[in-house]
């Protein structure tokens, strides 16, 4: 398709409208308990065959590696339409949102064409391997180590936070190449594939009983020259801007991911809220309809800033960071939800029949907290808006300019 | 405002901004304050012939606008006076120029309007009653009964904006019919107008009371009975203007506020070298950023006459309400102590936002007209 020949958004949705009706399965389940188990995984990965198949994976991705060669706006034309529909969402966040959209700015030729068409087909899944026990928010600090061996790099360590890496296939794992230089310079982006020898996952328990998310631990990995993302020792460049895209997905603001999202204004699913309402017997209470409301209206100013936001960085309104203030949106946002809906809940918060959405819900907020902390802190998020949008002084850093291996760091945690 | 504005647009906010920082810079609002109107008239006709007035009523009828899409000009121009708080009847008297080129008679298109257009009259519109509804239709208790050349008015409305200066009166009243909207003279007999003590220094309110105030039947603007859909879209375009300048005011102190951080040192450092309070700015520039969106999508829809009109113009209204006078607040709080002194400018603003929040729906009530609103 040449420039020229792009279908206007209108009768792409019109397109996108028919083919789905035809293709894909309604949606079930109740909105907001969209975590992932493990049994959804396979099927996933064949809902992202079909949409594959019938011409509608990687919207905006260049058909050089399978995708449509679309526009944004293309993208929320059909995340609109798929809106009553069951989506490949595990491949949004981070496989489609974070890491095929870096592979796109910094892998080479061969590794886009190796893994992109595969990722856009259903058929490889990935993951982070970013942050570390010893540190999370201080990406830039981390320890796992690469060493050059030959034309192979050795990888010793540990990674942490990983979702679903027990069922995924690759990652992209920032490593250590450098200790002699201040610490933003020794690193490496790698590709690795996830179930080789050396590589051990653990799953964690969570609060709320899942355990989608994985330890893992390096011991003498081997890893071709060619799986570099980018320069040796510049991988920093690159984790740069795989976080730039972690900040849009988690926030809603991503062109890459499809279906899926925060409500719009004609959103026809009821919201968890409301179900919970209805459940426990208080949806006509004014002062839940207050609450609703509330709720509600959060889920629609949520969709104008990101698409306000998204629109800002791509006209250059808004510089690159900004997508940090969309992260602090979900989050708060997030908190005040799960806020109300154990308000709603009343004493049901406290012990449900069995299997009742209330009780699901009540353990959505023991874990809540995850929203303000996966994807970047949203006190991280405050300083990025503070410093790289308004422009305050930055934070005082000690270990800025010294050489990595003298600067104070948290100990190596014990291997269970 | 929207980021994409046009070029047409760009030109109406350069405008408007050097009219009002040359005509009625903050300066002059606080001189006004001690104004009985709160505005001075001859200003008044000028910003007209910048076309103040005239956005909301049709070519054929003797307004126009810049891009064709009145309300979407309007808005531009309604951020920039929250900029600057402007003083002026801007909000009723377009709501009420709207309302008569919409449903006015052909005396009221032929008489009324043009002056209105051109700034030299003035109108308010009567919705809000004391202790009641803020939005009254079927439940008004300002009744009109007929009368053998007409009707008669009763009741009592506030608060109404503007109403100490107007020329003309658009009352929503309750009829043996329904709602109704008529348009009543300011001197009809019957008619006092009470001025309020009001929050904002230059937006003036009064209680408007009707005893017995007799009106022809050329009064009617619109149907007998029927006004409720005039009401409700009267309503939405107040509400898009509203939130436009609220929008205008809080960034115009959040930037400031950002200013006075870079500038003020404390204990050897400038006050946004913290972060504590770095991480408060990084809220406000959410919510702010929030806040044009959601204003934006309110207009649009409004402009568009889409069905989700009314459920966007109370989602921004609820939204920018509760987060305008809290930005505002802490905006203050950054600044210590000589931002609760009259001298500084930021009360100006603070006065502003309270009152528009305060108008045509509380927060809290937006989100009740939500609740009825939800999706089902």
């Amino acid at each position: 398709m040449t420039g020229t020949d792009v279908e206007d958004v209108d009768a792409f949705r019109a397109r996108a409208r028919t083919w789905l009706a035809g293709a894909m399965p309604r949606r079930s389940g109740a909105v907001g308990l969209d975590t992932v188990q493990e049994d959804r995984v396979a099927r996933h990965r064949e809902l992202q065959r079909t949409l594959f198949d019938g011409g509608f994976a990687g919207i905006v991705f260049p058909v050089e590696y399978g995708g449509l060669g679309l526009t944004p706006a293309h993208q929320r034309a059909f995340t609109e339409e798929a809106r009553e529909y069951d989506m490949p969402v595990v491949f949004n966040v981070p496989t489609l949102g974070i890491l095929a959209s870096t592979l796109l700015d910094f892998g080479s030729e061969d590794q886009k064409r190796r893994h992109i068409p595969a990722i856009l087909r259903g058929d490889e899944l990935w993951v982070q391997f970013l942050s570390e026990p010893s540190g999370g928010s201080d990406l830039a600090g981390c320890i796992t180590r690469a060493t050059q061996d030959g034309d192979v790099w050795v990888l010793n360590g540990s990674k942490i936070w990983s979702s679903g890496a027990h069922w995924c296939d690759w990652a992209m794992c920032l490593a250590r190449t450098n200790w002699d230089v201040p610490k933003h310079r020794g690193l490496t982006m790698f590709i690795v594939e996830i179930h080789q020898p050396g590589i051990q996952i653990d799953r964690i328990r969570q609060v709320a009983g899942t355990s989608e998310f994985c330890q893992e631990f390096f011991d003498d990995v081997q890893i071709p020259a060619s799986a570099v993302v980018g320069a040796v020792n510049d991988g920093w460049t690159v984790a740069s801007r795989l976080l730039f895209h972690e900040r849009n997905s988690v926030g809603g603001a991503s062109p890459y991911v499809s279906g899926g999202g925060p409500e719009g204004p004609s959103g026809g699913r009821l919201p968890g809220n409301r179900l919970v309402a209805e459940e426990v017997g208080v949806a006509a209470d004014p002062e839940v309809g207050q609450l609703l409301a509330e709720s509600y209206l959060l889920d629609v100013v949520h969709g104008q800033l990101a698409e306000r936001i998204g629109a800002g960085i791509r006209s250059g309104a808004f510089p690159g960071p900004a997508g940090a203030i969309l992260r602090l949106f979900s989050g708060e946002k997030f908190v005040r939800q799960t806020d109300i809906t154990m308000e709603i809940a009343g004493v049901s918060a406290a012990a449900a029949p069995k299997g009742a959405l209330v009780g699901r819900y009540a353990d959505q907020f023991l874990g809540r907290q995850g929203n303000c902390l996966g994807g970047g802190s949203t006190e991280m998020a405050r300083n990025i808006i503070s410093e790289r949008v308004l422009g305050m002084p930055r934070e005082y850093a000690p270990d800025r300019d010294i050489p990595f291996n003298q600067v104070k760091r948290n100990e190596l945690p014990s291997r269970p | 405002m929207k980021l994409d504005l046009s070029p047409d647009q760009e030109l109406v906010r350069d405008t408007t901004r050097r009219f009002l920082a040359e005509r009625s810079p903050l300066a002059e609002v606080r001189r006004l304050a001690a104004d009985p109107a709160g505005y001075d008239r001859k200003w008044w006709r000028q910003g007209s012939e910048l076309g103040w007035t005239a956005m909301l009523v049709p070519e054929e009828l003797g307004g126009g606008s810049v891009t064709g899409d009145g309300l979407l000009d309007l808005v531009v121009v309604a951020e920039e006076m929250g900029r600057l708080v402007a003083p002026g009847p801007f909000v009723p008297v377009n709501v009420v120029a709207s309302a008569l080129a919409a449903a006015g008679n052909e005396d009221h298109r032929a008489t009324v309007l043009p002056a209105l257009v051109a700034g030299e009259s003035v109108a308010a519109w009567c919705l809000a009653e004391p202790g009641a509804a803020w939005c009254p239709t079927d439940n008004a208790r300002v009744t009109a009964e007929r009368t053998a050349g007409g009707w008669v008015l009763s009741g009592t409305k506030s608060p109404v904006e503007a109403a100490v200066d107007a020329d003309h009166l658009l009352v929503v009243a309750r009829t043996a019919e329904g709602p109704t909207q008529f348009l009543v003279p300011a001197g009809t007999p019957g008619v006092s107008i009470v001025p309020l003590r009001s929050l904002d220094l230059v937006r003036r309110f009064a209680e408007v009371r009707f005893e017995r105030a007799e009106v022809p039947d050329q009064a009617v603007v619109g149907n007998v009975g029927r006004a409720a859909a005039d009401v409700e879209h009267q309503l939405l375009l107040a509400l898009a203007l509203q939130c436009a300048e609220t929008v205008g005011a809080v960034d115009q102190v959040f930037s400031f506020t950002v200013e006075y951080a870079f500038d003020r040192y404390s204990f050897g450092r400038p006050l946004a070298s913290y972060q504590a309070l770095k991480h408060r700015f990084a809220d406000m520039k959410t919510w702010l950023e929030a806040c044009h969106a959601t204003a934006a999508g309110a207009a649009d829809a409004v402009q568009a006459g889409s069905p989700d009109a009314a459920r966007l113009a109370s989602v921004a209204a609820a939204y920018i309400g509760d987060r305008s006078t809290a930005m505002i607040q802490d905006c203050v709080q950054l600044h210590g102590g000589i931002g609760v002194t009259w001298e500084h400018d930021i009360h100006l603003y603070l006065r502003r936002a309270t009152v528009n929040r305060a108008t045509y729906g509380t927060p809290r009530q937006h989100r009740e007209r939500l609740a009825a609103l939800l999706p089902a």
